[in-house]
């Protein structure tokens, strides 16, 4: 249970979040969109607030908050974080990247959502990939029929659902 | 129109064979994902909400509300049985009745968590009852001033007031807000922040976001702490039955707890926590062997998981009658209303009597159908608890890009879908509230719209705001719950003290 800097810092005076810093960055450059983007708009509204007032609003808001967040990193004040392991996380997004692109180019949905539960099911910690396949492939192709068929849902097709 | 009328014709809707399969399918469901550690009611309405469309609005509606009640009490359960509270909202039953399902009493935990929901779900639907018709007449002399005010009193309960940190619940409520930007202004037809990309005219869909937020976010943020200590069910062990003397203790707690939930929930306060939270403290300081607490004490459950379904029915009245959502899940049943083009309100009350009044009273018969769900049952619902981490995740993970998928087969969506997930891991990460995010996306566009036409009727004059005492003082109050937390700072600390 050792958050990422308490181990090489013995007590040291309020320490600088850096993942809070980047928050509060962050939360500024969204302000400074939303103001770029309020500017391009035209305020052709006679009485009362044009399009361009509520995200100026938003966006004060924003950069109020994004100093309010930039304070609590600065001091330290965030809540403590476990450690994370970023493996898994890549593997899941590998899957969801995997599954777009399989989407994007015609594969189908029972290709692109089996591939998306066997890289799940592998982040999780499982390594029985063969095992995996065959149960994503065989789930995948039960949800495809119960909804495109029986509940006339349009689920992108792709070779495999054209055989069915 | 007299509410016992109203319900009873509602009650002659709700008793139709298709809704009644409709309820039942709702509260087999919610159960079903209450058990299930990683999905909450809020995920499963917005999983649904793609398949349902073609259905009929009414039997939806009660479906949905359905998985709402059917939620609560399956999240009992995993509390129960494994420490680890799905929603911070079950958090206090976690206190309690992990440690009576260690000492062999899981029975009884369950039973008076189950029977307590439905006592805490009949009164609150009762008062839902008569409390909206009341509302909606008090409702319909509001201004479009008036509503807006309404929404910045959410706005600021729901991310501020009642959070661990004002300013993290704040910055996911503008995040919220920006994201409700996005798209064509239905006023003057001019796109915002669309950057040219035409699936960024319509704006963000709202189930793509809580899909992503709630869905692809766990499970990021599940599989990167998988290295941390496993969880352990606890088997259930003994009767199931409660004693003579269970009863004794929990009775009063369920009328307690029901107190508490109810009013806060029917405020547009938002959240469960507090009411369970109030309702344990108030529980174990009331009891007659206070140092049960701490290591298993019937009270602890009784209270808070009455409190807990009571406030989930509170939650329904400023939502069915104002169309004004406080937790993440009425945020969703606002939704599917919206994909139906029915805005929950007054005038749903006089246009759409039979769906409202059919859809309160479907709520009394989902209330019993738990009941017989949860108690004889419980042992399939453990079952569910069984399925390997891995399937879990992964099929989790397949129902909820096919409600994209179905819904707008697109690369851009199911790209927004991903980056919404990676969101989702980075707010549970930090520490950010997830359900303001939903909330500013879905009230922020109404709020703007209420504004800008009480703005236009004023001829551009914000003294409009003010000079409403209704608005006048609902901003006055948003003002006070937004200081009061960092005046108050010890307040919301009395959590930290529970454990």
């Amino acid at each position: 249970m050792t958050t990422e800097e308490a181990s090489n810092s013995p007590p040291a005076p309020p320490r600088i979040d850096r993942a809070g810093v980047v928050i509060a960055i962050v939360l500024a450059a969204l302000a400074a969109v939303l103001l770029w983007d309020a500017s391009q708009l035209q305020a052709t509204t006679m009485y009362g607030m044009g399009p361009q007032a509520m995200p100026v609003i938003v966006a004060v808001g924003l950069i109020i908050l994004a100093i309010a967040n930039l304070i609590d990193a600065l001091r330290g004040n965030l809540p403590p974080r476990e450690s994370a392991d970023p493996k898994p996380v890549l593997l899941i997004l590998a899957g969801l990247a995997l599954l777009i692109a399989i989407i994007g180019l015609g594969g189908g949905f029972i290709l692109a959502t089996s591939a998306l539960f066997v890289t799940t099911s592998a982040a999780f910690g499982r390594r029985a990939l063969v095992t995996d396949t065959i149960i994503a492939l065989v789930m995948t192709t039960l949800i495809y029929l119960a909804f495109d068929r029986l509940l006339t849902l349009s689920l992108p097709a792709g070779p495999l659902e054209r055989l069915l | 129109m007299d509410t016992f009328a109203a319900l009873a014709h509602g009650m002659a809707v709700a008793v139709q064979p298709m809704n009644l399969l409709y309820a039942l399918i709702g509260v087999f469901l919610g159960t079903a994902v209450g058990v299930l550690p990683g999905i909450g009611p809020a995920l499963t309405v917005a999983l649904l909400l793609p398949v349902t469309y073609k259905l009929d609005p009414g039997g939806s509606l009660i479906m949905f509300a359905g998985i709402y009640y059917g939620g609560m009490y399956g999240g009992s359960t995993t509390a129960i049985l494994i420490n680890t509270p799905g929603e911070s909202a079950s958090m206090a039953t976690a206190l309690e009745g992990n440690k009576m399902a260690k000492a062999g009493r899981g029975g009884p935990a369950l039973a008076t968590s189950a029977i307590g929901s439905f006592v805490a779900g009949t009164i609150a639907t009762i008062g839902l009852a008569f409390l909206a018709p009341w509302l909606v007449d008090f409702a319909v002399r509001f201004g479009p001033e008036d509503y807006f005010a309404l929404m910045c009193v959410a706005f600021v309960t729901v991310s501020a007031t009642f959070g661990d940190s004002p300013i993290r619940g704040l910055t996911s409520l503008f995040i919220g807000l920006t994201l409700g930007l996005i798209g064509i202004d239905k006023l003057t037809g001019q796109a915002r922040l669309a950057f040219g990309i035409p699936e960024l005219l319509d704006g963000v869909e709202v189930t793509t976001l809580a899909v992503g937020l709630f869905a692809v976010g766990e499970a990021l943020y599940v599989a990167s702490r998988r290295h941390h200590a496993e969880e352990k069910l606890e088997p259930v062990r003994g009767s199931l039955w409660m004693t003579k003397e269970d009863w004794q203790r929990s009775w009063k707690p369920w009328l307690r707890g029901t107190l508490f939930g109810f009013p806060i929930g029917a405020l547009p306060a938002g959240g469960a926590e507090i009411p369970t939270f109030l309702s344990y403290s108030t529980e174990r300081r009331l009891a007659k062997h206070p140092e049960e607490f701490g290591k298993g004490a019937i009270e602890g459950v009784a209270g808070p998981e009455a409190a807990n379904n009571a406030s989930a029915a509170g939650t329904l009245v400023p939502l069915l009658t104002l169309g004004l959502p406080t937790s993440a899940t009425a945020a969703m049943m606002l939704a599917g209303f919206q994909q139906y083009g029915l805005n929950p309100g007054p005038l749903l009350f006089a246009e759409r009597p039979d769906l409202v009044w059919g859809l309160i009273a479907s709520l009394f018969i989902a209330n019993v159908m738990l009941l017989v769900l949860n108690l004889p049952l419980v042992g399939l619902w453990v079952r569910l608890l069984a399925i390997p981490q891995p399937w879990l995740y992964a099929g989790i993970l397949v129902f909820a890009t096919m409600g994209t998928i179905a819904a707008k087969p697109s690369v851009v969506e199911l790209s927004m879908l991903a980056g919404f997930g990676v969101m989702g891991f980075l707010m549970r990460r930090f520490d950010f509230p997830i359900a303001p995010v939903v909330i500013g996306l879905i009230l922020g566009p109404i709020a703007e719209s209420q504004l800008r036409r009480a703005l236009a009727i004023s001829l551009g004059d914000p003294i409009v705001l003010l000079q409403s005492p209704m608005s006048a003082t609902l901003l006055g109050i948003a003002v006070i719950a937004l200081l009061a937390p960092f005046v108050l700072k010890g307040l919301g600390r009395f959590k930290a003290n529970e454990d």
